[in-house]
């Protein structure tokens, strides 16, 4: 059982992270905010708890990998990496900016801590499996994990991924889908359905767990089911909600899927996301 | 002409890797069901441990080959030419070349000798399409022995390397087994001061076989392997042009950003001289021999040394 003061300060962090993604993304005046807001629960939890890494020694043999393989959400990891330490917070503000390490989607030789330059979708959990069959060859415990999108299920190399998973029982790989319901274009179900996400999985031979991804205790009793499974991999699917936390993000998420709060929408969400850090 | 040895360069590779395997338990291989044509089959079954079939899907493999490679592998990996380069470009542009990975495509069935399996198996735009991506170094052996020497080279360099070969046997045109490759530097097979052909992969045989028939009229033709097509010995191709004052190129490849292409541009810019590509002129192939074929789309000795008459009289 986790300690409920260890929740409280994960809400804490994620509030932060939130945060740093609206002011990140005001600032840059562009980005995704509603796919980086929905995925905060889960990067939090990843970097604050789960993840075995040294910001410090970024490069660190032993570590766990992360994948960001919905490379378009780089705010919320660019986030979590400044505040685990691995570069000073001030340098979010140069998000997009030219000559920053904080590219637009991430990018691997540019920022230490980025494990695999990402953005155009569908291929990052191919090369989770890559990390996670080397750490096998190597002998490492180290585990392996990759963030996905729902929309970005629509992509044919997930499934030709997902099958290798699963052929080579890549049990050190946990892969997590930040299952949003949104895409660019509209609504996932109405643009190209991906449903049903948990049957597919399972029929593709993985060890499927289902979970609200914007509650500490159900991602930290997930990503534990996913280490306690031999002989598959692991995937969550985490339902979250486009733009979690900024109320007129997720009352319109089609809106912020790609777009930049303006200067009194940042102030908004900054007062609301203030609020219920307190509340927390 | 003498008698050359025939070997072909995806036999050549499949020996070195396997002897590579001993040598380097960090080299890693994956194939994308195609093990026995590529030739990865004997890697495999002497270390099946850091063998990978990852079955008909070679972005996946590509992506695998990123992932192995970010985690400190040397990774080979292998399909058809049109397969690795076309079908998996982005993967490719963005998980290999991007982050700088150390995956080296080796590539066999390049060009339009990949024969009977007609137009969709015969990659005659890979060349372009992969010297087009920054950080990616293009390589075309010879022969056999050059793809030995130029296998070894690719386990010592770090960095994403795109390695073509062909399918059919092919004349050995090294003969000195100490020849010493270098990325990036080409090789003057024969000397001569009216013109310069700059060949790679199997148009070299062709190419100093063109040189020969040549020679029967007093022409005296200098011949380069330029097994480099990325980085380009600019350096060598802008001497050649100023010496003999006319170049010509060879490749079993469209005539359209491949080698052709590339040295053009190199001359336009430096030297300008005439010159003629010899190559696929825009075309899809289509079934039949690989000598036929040859044949069909002018990739022979007689079209080169018709293309170094047409360049030299333009000199004047």
């Amino acid at each position: 059982m986790i300690a409920k003061e260890k929740i409280v300060e994960l809400e804490a962090t994620a509030s932060k992270l939130r945060q740093h993604v609206i002011k990140m993304i005001c600032a840059a005046a562009s980005g995704h905010p509603g796919g980086s807001l929905s995925a905060a629960d889960i990067i939090t939890v990843l970097y604050f708890y789960k993840l075995n890494h040294r910001a410090k020694e970024p490069h660190w043999a032993e570590r766990d990998r992360f994948v960001m393989s919905k490379g378009h959400a780089a705010p919320i990891l660019y986030a979590a990496l400044a505040e685990a330490g691995y570069f000073p917070v001030d340098y979010l503000h140069t998000l997009r900016r030219i000559g920053s390490s904080l590219q637009g989607h991430v990018d691997m030789l540019s920022l230490p801590g980025i494990e695999m330059s990402t953005g155009s979708l569908g291929q990052g959990l191919s090369a989770a499996n890559g990390m996670a069959l080397a750490n096998r060859l190597d002998k490492r415990a180290s585990r392996v994990y990759c963030l996905l999108g729902d929309g970005e299920c629509q992509e044919g190399q997930v499934w030709e991924a997902a099958m290798t998973a699963a052929h080579y029982k890549l049990d050190n790989l946990t892969a997590i889908i930040d299952h949003n319901k949104f895409q660019i274009d509209g609504p996932v179900a109405e643009i190209k359905n991906v449903a049903p996400l948990p049957e597919k999985w399972q029929a593709f031979g993985w060890h499927v767990v289902r979970c609200d991804g914007h509650k500490m205790e159900a991602i930290i009793d997930a990503l534990e089911q996913a280490e306690k499974t031999k002989g598959k991999p692991t995937m969550i699917i985490a339902d979250t909600i486009k733009g979690k936390g900024v109320s007129y993000m997720e009352a319109s998420p089609l809106d912020f899927h790609g777009k930049a709060p303006t200067v009194e929408e940042r102030d908004k969400a900054l007062e609301e996301l203030c609020r219920r850090e307190k509340k927390t | 002409m003498s008698e050359r040895k025939m070997v072909a360069t995806r036999d050549a590779y499949g020996k070195a890797l396997a002897e590579i395997g001993k040598e380097n338990y960090n080299v890693v291989v994956l194939d994308a069901d195609l093990k026995v044509s590529t030739k990865t089959v004997g890697f495999a079954k002497a270390f099946p441990d850091r063998f990978f079939d990852m079955g008909v899907a070679e972005q996946d493999m590509v992506g695998t080959a990123a992932g192995l490679a970010a985690a400190g592998k040397i990774v080979f990996a292998s399909t058809f030419a049109v397969f690795g380069s076309g079908r998996a470009w982005d993967q490719v542009r963005v998980s290999v070349a991007y982050t700088r990975l150390n995956v080296k495509l080796a590539v066999t069935h390049a060009g339009i000798t990949t024969g009977e399996d007609g137009a969709s198996h015969q990659a005659n735009e890979d060349i372009a399409i992969m010297r087009a991506i920054p950080n990616m170094t293009v390589v075309v052996p010879s022969d056999g022995v050059e793809t030995e020497k130029v296998i070894r080279e690719a386990v010592k360099f770090y960095g994403p390397m795109y390695i073509r070969l062909s399918r059919p046997k092919t004349p050995v045109i090294h003969d000195d087994p100490n020849y010493h490759f270098r990325i990036g530097k080409g090789e003057v097979m024969r000397a001569g001061t009216d013109a310069t052909i700059i060949a790679c992969g199997l148009m070299v045989a062709l190419a100093l076989d063109a040189a020969e028939l040549l020679a029967k009229e007093g022409t005296k033709v200098r011949v380069v392997n330029l097994a480099t097509i990325k980085p380009l010995d600019a350096e060598l191709i802008v001497n050649c042009a100023k010496e003999t004052g006319a170049v010509v190129t060879a490749e079993e490849h469209s005539i359209l950003g491949g080698l052709g292409g590339a040295v053009a541009e190199v001359l336009g810019e430096n030297a300008p001289v005439p010159m003629a590509r010899v190559g696929l002129k825009d075309t899809f192939g289509e079934s039949g021999t690989p000598e036929e074929l040859l044949v069909k789309y002018g990739l022979t000795a007689e079209e080169i040394a018709r293309a170094v008459r047409s360049v030299i009289k333009r000199k004047h």
